[in-house]
């Protein structure tokens, strides 16, 4: 007996294991029958999620703890039992704004302390000349992208509330809103970063590794009630995303992983663009620049489908910092309850010790996370913001 | 805001839909309604009218750029999503069925919103119903040509009659549990190959 499921993703390479698992046969052979249901918007992924149009869905981390909390929208416990990528995203800066930056950086352009403080000084020039603020475009206010924009800007002394604008926009239009002026920056995940690129729009200024050595970036959400009625069709789906991503991880696979990805109804793109994002060799510059990050994209390796709660202790942390959320130790445990590392060690039969994970975050600046003192922890950023 | 008609955007890339639900909500006796098609500066937009209700179509990616309204606290007014009030199902369900959203600024009665949406979705379905009857007259006009096609094939390759060579089409067609037009493309197709 074959069981169907309708899965809501958007069209992006974070989305490979869930697509790899479909249309590889893993889904089939788990003897699921999924249906993935492209979408336009973080907002219809979650609504159609919520309202039990979707079983599952790709989900942007942020969104799936905010649901479960009930921020700014309806609360829906989400249950989040597989991650599928971490880090992915870059931060792609108009040939203007690459000029001015590069024109007051001291140091290294790969370190992301030297980016923010030459910002800050661009910034500065800026208002002291009567320019408009600076703009910079992200995909959703409760995004991994707002977050490491701000983390990255703010430790240079650039806050990002004051200083330059912040602005959502849908990930296919930031390429041409770059193009336009419309925006100056922009953080997002691949394709879109290298298009720009390719387009000779932009300069990828940062890798989000950069800023953060291990970030979770979207996961495999379910209705927390769901979860609970339908453990084996779970069990069999976070098995099936396990063999995908275990297969997109291997060398001899990335072509034909990047071949299924680049399909027009999935992520829609050339498959030399997907596999530059899946080996992490990306072109940054219009001039041909190639630069190389065994840490890009993680969608198998190092432990990377395991949901990890400290991730989500972090990304609450930062929706307060950020005055999304009021600090509080239940708001806390709540967040961290929608990583489920024990529905990811039951469906795979591991006993939850990993071999090869590496620490959690790995910010580049302030303290190392903690999550027992967020409070604490927060203290250490001057620049923050308080719940109105 | 009193007892006044309520001021509402429709945000939506499709002239023609909009013009359909615009009309509408006129007729109804809602006059004040904003029709934006520019998806740049949106959220400007919005903030300079300052609406009491939003309508954005599901197919929007600009639904995510209405998400900063929940944001941004220097917004006069906040507005809710429709999908906050979980006790209604049934009209969250024809909505997302329709392909239509809605924000609502905090305060408007819920018995002044239910109208609006109503008519929202009906004029939805009904331009949904348009666009799939011009779609299957299309391909409708598209497959005669191809069953025009392979008649021919089949009238010069078997000697048939027009006539014959559509029963043949017919007949396979009835066997094979497929379309007439299906039949005509595998022969166009295979004649195609076979060339």
């Amino acid at each position: 007996m074959t069981i169907p499921l309708r899965i809501g993703f958007i069209p992006l390479c974070d989305a490979a294991a869930l697509i790899v698992a479909v249309d590889k046969g893993f889904a089939a052979a788990e003897g699921l029958d999924v249906t993935l249901v492209r979408e336009v918007s973080w907002s219809n992924v979650r609504d159609k999620l919520n309202i039990g149009l979707f079983d599952a869905a790709h989900l942007l981390a942020p969104v799936a703890i905010a649901s479960s909390l009930g921020l700014g929208h309806v609360k829906v416990p989400i249950a989040a039992p597989f991650n599928l990528g971490l880090n992915g995203n870059a931060i792609t800066v108009s040939p203007a704004l690459h000029a001015a930056i590069m024109a007051e950086i001291s140091g290294d352009p790969v370190d992301p302390m030297a980016t923010a403080l030459a910002l800050a000084r661009v910034v500065a020039k800026r208002r002291k000349s009567g320019a408009e603020p600076l703009t910079f475009g992200m995909t959703f206010p409760f995004s991994t992208h707002n977050y490491q924009l701000r983390f990255w800007m703010a430790a240079g002394g650039v806050d990002p509330d004051e200083d330059v604008r912040l602005v959502v926009l849908p990930p296919p239009y930031m390429v041409d809103s770059l193009a336009s002026g419309h925006v100056d920056a922009f953080c997002v995940g691949a394709p879109w970063n290298s298009v720009a690129v390719d387009l000779g729009v932009g300069h990828i200024l940062h890798f989000v590794a950069d800023i953060l050595v291990r970030a979770v970036e979207k996961v495999l959400a379910v209705r927390q009630d769901w979860s609970e009625k339908n453990p084996e069709v779970l069990a069999a789906l976070v098995r099936a995303a396990s063999r995908a991503a275990e297969f997109i991880e291997q060398p001899q696979n990335r072509a034909e992983a990047a071949r299924i990805l680049a399909q027009p109804e999935r992520i829609g793109v050339d498959a030399e663009v997907v596999q530059r994002t899946l080996d992490g060799r990306l072109k940054i510059s219009p001039d041909g620049t190639v630069r190389e990050s065994s840490r890009y994209l993680l969608v198998g390796r190092e432990g990377a489908t395991r949901p990890d709660p400290v991730q989500a202790a972090w990304l609450y942390a930062q929706m307060v910092r950020w005055g999304q959320a009021s600090i509080s130790p239940a708001a806390l445990r709540t967040a961290q309850a929608v990583f489920r590392p024990d529905l990811y060690d039951a469906a795979l039969g591991r006993d939850g010790k990993l071999t090869d994970a590496p620490g959690a975050i790995g910010a580049f600046a302030g303290p190392p996370f903690d999550a027992n003192d967020i409070p604490g922890h927060l203290a250490a950023f001057a620049i923050r913001r308080r719940k109105s | 805001m009193g007892e006044s008609s309520p001021k509402i955007v429709i945000v939506d890339e499709s002239p023609i839909r909009a013009a359909i639900l615009e009309e509408g909500l006129r007729e109804a006796g809602f006059t004040g309604v904003v029709h934006i098609s520019e998806m740049q500066s949106l959220l400007a937009r919005i903030y300079a009218l300052d609406p009491d209700v939003i309508l954005i179509d599901l197919e929007n990616p600009s639904r995510d750029v209405l998400e900063q309204m929940f944001q941004v606290s220097r917004a006069v007014r906040r507005p809710i999503a429709m999908f906050v009030d979980q006790s209604d199902a049934a009209s969250i369900q024809a909505s997302v069925d329709a392909g239509v959203s809605a924000y609502i600024v905090d305060g408007l009665k819920k018995e002044r919103i239910k109208p609006i949406l109503d008519l929202c979705i009906s004029r939805f379905n009904a331009f949904a119903k348009l666009q799939d009857e011009l779609d299957r007259t299309k391909s409708a006009l598209e497959d005669r040509k191809v069953i025009d096609r392979a008649k021919g094939i089949l009238m010069k390759l078997k000697g048939l009659t027009e006539e014959e060579a559509y029963i043949l089409l017919r007949s396979t067609a009835m066997r094979e549990k497929k379309k007439i037009g299906e039949i005509a493309q595998s022969i166009l197709t295979a004649s195609e190959m076979l060339k």
